[in-house]
């Protein structure tokens, strides 16, 4: 093996050491909760993790969990064992693997800490409920379901007083679980911190509309976990400034992710786990960059929803209107903004498998795409954890005939 | 024709009962594919509630818009919308579900040209006073958007007179359930399938006349034969659109005497009160009826619900059916039949995909589930 190479280095984000540091803590301090007697919950991704944050316990996210599986290509074998117990294929593959994890204490670190209680936020998928139910029966532990109705085309304010009145439920509930009461003070201040970052958040994915992108959804995706995870705290706060301001350096030195960037796309949907480095690869071979992508904005897209002066009450609309719980016709108009913003020649889509809510619907926005604005669109049908949906050659095939398009 | 023979004829052909109540009454019918759909109030608006089942047609433009992984009655029904057979519907409500559901209200609002349109975004969990009063408020402005979308106005005495309608109804398909149950060999199981078809699409005045027919022709000839020798089946699960199942575990020696099919016992279970504020009669209905998979009530509440029939019921072996890539159903499938197994109830699970059944395969599985009972 000869040396590092210069110009490679460079381009790398330095703050990934960074944040694998946090993630690695934050794991090991997951798994030790039963010796320091912190409680542990497990909590959806769009969830809302501040009230925990608050009062002190370790939220545990099933759905990072899959992404780590996938990652590590450990998603087939223990989809599988969820198969052996009866759980047909067609199920998210977050579920199934998470569920075969549950059985086994297998995947990547041995397996999740188990939860002392268990929360549900539907804003993403009826999936989620439907799993939870089963970690319940399986841990027999309680479960707090908050049932964020979803916007077709309006968010009444009865829906909106159903959310606001669930969130004191919910803080009733920690306050159970618990055993102590909510401080309200503290609960203002993670809501503070926790707007805080994801502005920041919106900033280093913002970076990615600059040309040449000093950031690729690639990246985007691995440095998500902490918004999705940690969000509420300093700590979280500190990272992605650090972040942002890393994304500012790139852009005044020019450095950018992908060498001699030529045509830049948008990404729709989950990442493929298993695969982001080749696909990535593949891509950038052709000169093309990921500059932005739907799925990781998702989080940060709600700010304009949130007043931080009324946090509690403002985040039940903010949380109910994440970007897949709402109609196509938003989810369209939020595309549009995108293609504008990050001045795009094309639209990759990962029609996946495991994801109805995200993928039905597709088809619509790849006509709107390709009329309103005449770009070419690829849709590459795979699976975000289950391997067995992904066939390479012919993804293959088809990102270089969709390339071939681009450049013509 | 016999009330049976009607009821079987509107099952076997919706569509075209539709078109001529459409040409002869001019009223408006509106479809929906959910027993969480406020019938009553359609029907004190005047118009016709329409279950859609899906097409057994093969599916060619619906494939534009959906993916091939969700559910059969998802893409059929829209496939239905897209190549015109559904043009008698004004429009279709569409209550929150599942996620392929969801998408498909968007999908089906943006592309089918409909003239009307409904969300009901109810509650998925059920537990709750605020889930109730949010029920309630949902219910109520759907009662507005109906009146506006089609020009009417809903009163309380036509509210009460559709729930008076439907309980009447939910009555007599449970006294033809429970008769059938015990009496299993004076109704073919198909017939159970048809008169519960032919009760989610008719126009439901004209049902409760051929229901009453039909009950009076079958009360006098009640007796008790739930020792005949002959298995009892239950089938459990989502929608059923398939009469054959029925029939092929007929043939194979056992009878379908009782379900638990949101086509089924779960859509006439619970009488609406008749008494207070109307919408609030309908909402504690669904509060209190047996939950679907969709729904959220209890963790194990479906599972006792089970065995409860199964005991009551007396009941010899289950038969899970419900269809490829739906979630609900598949997620909650390992814990009943653990709940089964446990019991020492034999089970059979069945996932289908409409398009894709063969009478011959289906016949070896149920022959082999019946003879193992
Ligand atoms: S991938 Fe989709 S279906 Fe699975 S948990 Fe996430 S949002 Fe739900
Ligand atoms: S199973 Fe539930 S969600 Fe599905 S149609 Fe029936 S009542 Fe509706
Ligand atoms: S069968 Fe399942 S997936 Fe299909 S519409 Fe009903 S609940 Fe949804």
């Amino acid at each position: 093996m000869s040396g590092t190479d210069p110009e490679k280095e460079k381009r790398k984000i330095k703050s990934v050491q960074k944040m694998k540091e946090i993630m690695t803590n934050y794991y090991i301090e997951a798994k030790g909760a039963a010796d320091t007697g912190k409680k542990v919950a497990w909590i959806t991704s769009g969830g809302p993790v501040e009230p925990l944050i608050a009062m002190d316990v370790i939220p545990v996210y099933p759905e990072n969990h899959g992404a780590m599986i996938g990652a590590s290509k450990m998603g087939v074998e223990l989809c599988e064992k969820a198969e052996e117990m009866g759980y047909p294929r067609e199920l998210c593959s977050y579920a199934r693997s998470d569920i075969g994890c549950s059985v086994t204490n297998g995947g990547p670190i041995g397996g999740l800490p188990k939860p002392d209680f268990l929360v549900c936020c539907n804003n993403i998928c009826g999936t989620v409920m439907k799993w939870y139910e089963v970690a319940s029966r399986y841990y027999g532990v309680p479960l707090f379901m908050l049932d964020t109705p979803f916007t077709h085309r309006k968010f009444p304010p009865a829906a909106k007083q159903y959310v606001i009145d669930q969130i004191y439920e919910y803080i009733e509930f920690l306050e159970t679980q618990c055993g102590r009461k909510m401080d309200y003070d503290r609960m203002q201040e993670v809501g503070r911190l926790s707007v805080e970052g994801l502005r920041l958040w919106q900033e280093v994915l913002d970076s990615g509309a600059h040309k040449p992108a000093p950031i690729t959804a690639f990246d985007a995706f691995f440095h998500l976990a902490l918004i999705v995870t940690l969000r509420g705290t300093q700590e979280t706060v500190d990272y992605y400034r650090q972040l942002r301001d890393e994304m500012k350096e790139r852009i005044e030195q020019g450095i950018a992710m992908v060498p001699n960037e030529k045509y830049r796309l948008l990404w729709d949907n989950l990442p493929v786990w298993y695969r982001t480095k080749w696909l990535s690869e593949k891509f950038a071979a052709h000169g093309a960059c990921l500059v932005g992508d739907t799925y990781t904005s998702a989080w940060s897209g709600v700010l304009p929803l949130i007043d931080e002066d009324n946090f509690l009450e403002s985040m039940s609309q903010a949380y109910s209107q994440v970007y897949i719980n709402v109609s196509l016709d938003i989810m369209i108009n939020t595309l549009r903004r995108m293609i504008e913003k990050y001045d795009v020649d094309g639209v990759v889509m990962h029609s996946n498998r495991s994801c109805k809510p995200y993928s039905l619907g597709q088809y619509d926005l790849q006509r709107m795409v390709m009329e309103e604005y005449g770009l070419p669109t690829l849709m590459l049908e795979a699976d975000m954890v289950d391997e067995r949906s992904f066939s390479e050659s012919q993804i293959e095939t088809r990102i270089d005939a969709f390339m071939e398009t681009i450049k013509s | 024709m016999s009330s049976l023979e009607k009821l079987r004829s509107v099952a076997r052909r919706p569509y075209d009962y539709a078109k001529s109540v459409q040409s002869s009454e001019s009223k408006p019918i509106l479809g929906f594919f959910c027993s969480y759909t406020p019938e009553e109030i359609i029907t004190a608006a005047g118009a016709m509630p329409f279950r859609l089942f899906g097409t057994r047609e093969d599916i060619s433009k619906a494939d534009a818009h959906l993916q091939s992984y969700c559910c059969s009655l998802v893409r059929g029904g829209l496939e239905d919308a897209l190549t015109g057979r559904l043009d008698f519907l004004r429009g279709v409500v569409f209550p929150h579900t599942c996620d392929s559901i969801q998408r498909l209200s968007d999908i089906w609002r943006l592309n089918t040209g409909m003239s009307v349109h409904f969300d009901v975004v109810l509650p998925v969990k059920l537990t709750t006073e605020s889930a109730r009063s949010y029920m309630i408020a949902t219910l109520n402005s759907f009662r507005s958007e109906l009146e506006q979308g089609l020009g009417v106005t809903i009163s309380d005495d036509a509210l009460y007179e559709a729930i008076h309608t439907y309980n009447r109804i939910r009555e007599l398909l449970g006294n033809i359930y429970a008769f059938r149950s015990r009496n299993p060999s004076q109704l073919a199981a198909s017939d159970i399938y048809y008169i519960m078809k032919a009760a989610m699409v008719m126009d439901r005045s004209a049902l409760v006349e051929q229901l009453d027919l039909l009950w009076t022709e079958l009360r006098d000839k009640a007796g008790d034969e739930q020792d005949s020798g002959r298995k009892r089946v239950l089938l459990t699960g989502g929608i059923c659109t398939l009469p054959d199942v029925y029939t092929l575990i007929e043939d194979a020696g056992g009878d379908v005497v009782w379900d638990d099919l949101c086509t089924g016992t779960r859509y006439f279970e619970g009488k609406v009160r008749e008494d207070g504020d109307p919408i609030e009669a309908i909402a504690d209905r669904y509060l209190t009826r047996m939950v679907c998979p969709a729904k959220h009530m209890g963790m194990t509440i479906r599972g006792e619900h089970l065995i409860r029939l199964v005991r009551e019921k007396q009941i010899d072996g289950v038969v899970f059916l419900f269809l490829k890539f739906c979630e609900p159903q598949g997620f909650d499938y390992p814990y009943l039949k653990d709940f089964m197994d446990r019991s020492g109830i034999p089970t059979l699970l069945l996932e289908v995909e409409e398009q894709m059944l063969s009478e011959g395969q289906l016949r070896t599985r149920f022959e082999t589930f019946i003879d193992m009972l």
